[in-house]
């Protein structure tokens, strides 16, 4: 069964983290470390990072079809800054990973424990029998 | 000579798959290594001999391409630990391609069924295991049924033969007790391949390696190897039963059409043969189970040629059966449906309750499914509706979803 995974971050100025660069350092080792054991274990489908919210747009049709497009939203507080997409036998371990991505480290090597959305991606229907 | 390659090579290709692999992994004694060897020769094949022709002794061919892949391991190996005195004992060591076929064994293909549904595998390393060593499918094949990159299949397999390996279990067939009580597990791999098949067969997924005609082969492969288990039997009866209704089973906008609905012409006739005369040869074996019952359920709805033909007190009979046999909570949904049709939807009902306080299942999307049902053929509109919709939240399958919106839309517009 696959889950996403998405990693919610507060929002602080431009959404740039601004910690010391031994602390930086030390989570992009760690997401990288937890991506190479997602792969290495057979669970990962994707994994991406998105562009800070500086760059967001918000974009709607207007009444001839065009892209009409929004700016920056101040009033919201957290954002999306990456997601996974795994594979994996239950939803326990799909909890586990988020847990452990979750916990990556922030300034001073402290535990961020980031909220993840674990969602479930939907599949085709499951055999009428058992 | 060779022969052209033709729509019947890429199956023969499949079947040599497991008999060349079991060859090697038991000259080689190293049955991880083989199986990557195994793998090479088989895409090396899939490169070649379309363009060359299929070789007259394809099997021979194959393996004498594992054992090279398999010499060149062994001496870079060697190298690597600069053990140089031992290069000319190892390799004197390979033999010939006569020597190795005529230790063939008609048995390596089930040694290897049971070596890949190991119990120490989870579900998705077994199935991921078992396709490419005993199906002979690569593992772009593999990756493309299960919609996840080349290179994250190919660790899962690498993974799963790591598990076996350290399980220190040996190349050979099980012991017949040991046997009788890991097949359930092979069985339960098989029948998973069928039903992530079944998932996969519908919209956007159109593309996909057919998993469910390969569980069929798998299994009819196995059904040889094992012909009196009546269990075997009735697992592919199962799948055929089941399978046979594929193209009935979505309408022209690829939407669901449950089982009632379905223009019963659109069966396939053959496949309901075979699998009620596998049924009845099975049965009649004595030792009744799991597989067959639900067999024997499935060919129960096939037999009838109009809906209303069904023999409802038949099915509520083989799930009273089936509940005492391998009890379960979706067991005891499907007993309550069968059990409303027979005796009417209060007695369903009254029924799933039961469910309500199971942790297993109180929360899952097919006990409100029924449940909407049922009060809609009591007339309960409006809790139809409500249960309906909380079906809908919580399934996980598109076309289900859009199923159970649907017939809660109906009701609401009526």
């Amino acid at each position: 069964m696959k889950y996403i995974l998405m990693m919610n971050t507060m929002k602080s100025g431009h959404g740039v983290p601004e910690w010391p660069r031994k602390d930086l350092q030390a989570h992009v080792a760690f997401m990288m470390a937890a991506n190479k054991e997602l792969h290495e274990r057979g669970e990962l489908v994707a994994a991406e990072g998105l562009s800070f919210p500086d760059q967001a747009k918000l974009v709607r049709a207007g009444k001839d079809g065009r892209p009409m497009t929004d700016g920056i939203f101040p009033e919201s507080k957290e954002f999306l800054a990456g997601f996974w997409i795994i594979d994996v036998d239950s939803p326990q371990r799909a909890y586990e990973i988020a847990a452990k991505v979750s916990a990556a480290p922030g300034p001073g090597g402290a535990p961020l424990n980031m909220p993840i959305e674990v969602r479930q991606v939907m599949s085709g229907p499951p055999p009428d029998m058992l | 000579m060779t022969k052209t390659w033709d729509a019947t090579s890429e199956h023969l290709l499949r079947e040599l798959a497991p008999q060349v692999l079991g060859a090697v992994a038991r000259r080689f004694r190293d049955f991880s290594s083989a199986e990557d060897a195994v793998q090479e020769a088989m895409l090396a094949a899939f490169s070649q001999w379309p363009q060359e022709g299929v070789p007259e002794n394809p099997r021979g061919w194959l393996i004498q391409v594992a054992c090279r892949r398999m010499t060149d391991q062994v001496r870079s190996e060697i190298a690597r630990r600069e053990r140089e005195t031992a290069v000319a004992a190892e390799t004197e060591n390979v033999a010939s391609l006569l020597e190795i076929e005529a230790d063939m064994d008609p048995d390596d293909t089930l040694i290897l069924l049971f070596m890949c549904c190991h119990p120490a595998l989870t579900p998705s390393s077994a199935i991921a295991l078992t396709l490419r060593a005993v199906g002979g499918l690569t593992t772009a094949e593999i990756a493309n049924a299960f919609l996840v990159p080349e290179a994250t299949m190919a660790q899962r397999i690498s993974r799963a033969k790591q598990t076996i390996k350290a399980s220190g279990t040996p190349f050979r067939l099980p012991s017949p007790p040991e046997r009788t009580g890991h097949l359930p597990a092979v069985l339960h791999v098989l029948y998973l391949i069928f039903s992530e098949g079944y998932v996969s067969s519908i919209g956007s997924h159109l593309q996909r390696f057919d998993l469910a005609r390969e569980a069929i082969r798998l299994t009819r492969n196995t059904k040889t190897l094992l012909p009196n288990n009546a269990e075997v039997a009735g697992l592919l009866a199962l799948m055929l039963l089941t399978d046979a209704r594929r193209a009935a089973r979505t309408g022209t906008e690829e939407e669901l059409i449950p089982l009632d609905k379905q223009d019963r012409s659109l069966w396939d006739r053959a496949e309901i043969f075979e699998g009620i005369e596998l049924l009845t040869a099975a049965l009649a074996k004595g030792s009744v189970g799991l597989y067959q019952l639900q067999a024997a359920i499935a060919a129960v709805h096939d037999e009838a040629a109009k809906v209303e033909d069904t023999d409802w007190p038949q099915i509520l009979a083989l799930y009273e059966l089936l509940k005492r046999v391998a009890p379960s909570s979706m067991v005891t949904l499907n007993h309550a449906i069968a059990a409303a049709m027979v005796h009417g939807p209060t007695k369903g009902l009254e029924l799933l309750q039961a469910l309500d306080s199971d942790p297993r299942v109180a929360d899952h999307y097919r006990l409100d499914a029924v449940r909407a049902h049922l009060l809609e053929k009591l007339g309960d509109r409006q809790a139809a509706i409500k249960h309906y919709r909380i079906a809908a939240a919580r399934t996980t399958s598109i076309p289900e979803r859009n199923y159970l919106v649907t017939q809660a839309a109906r009701l609401a517009g009526d």
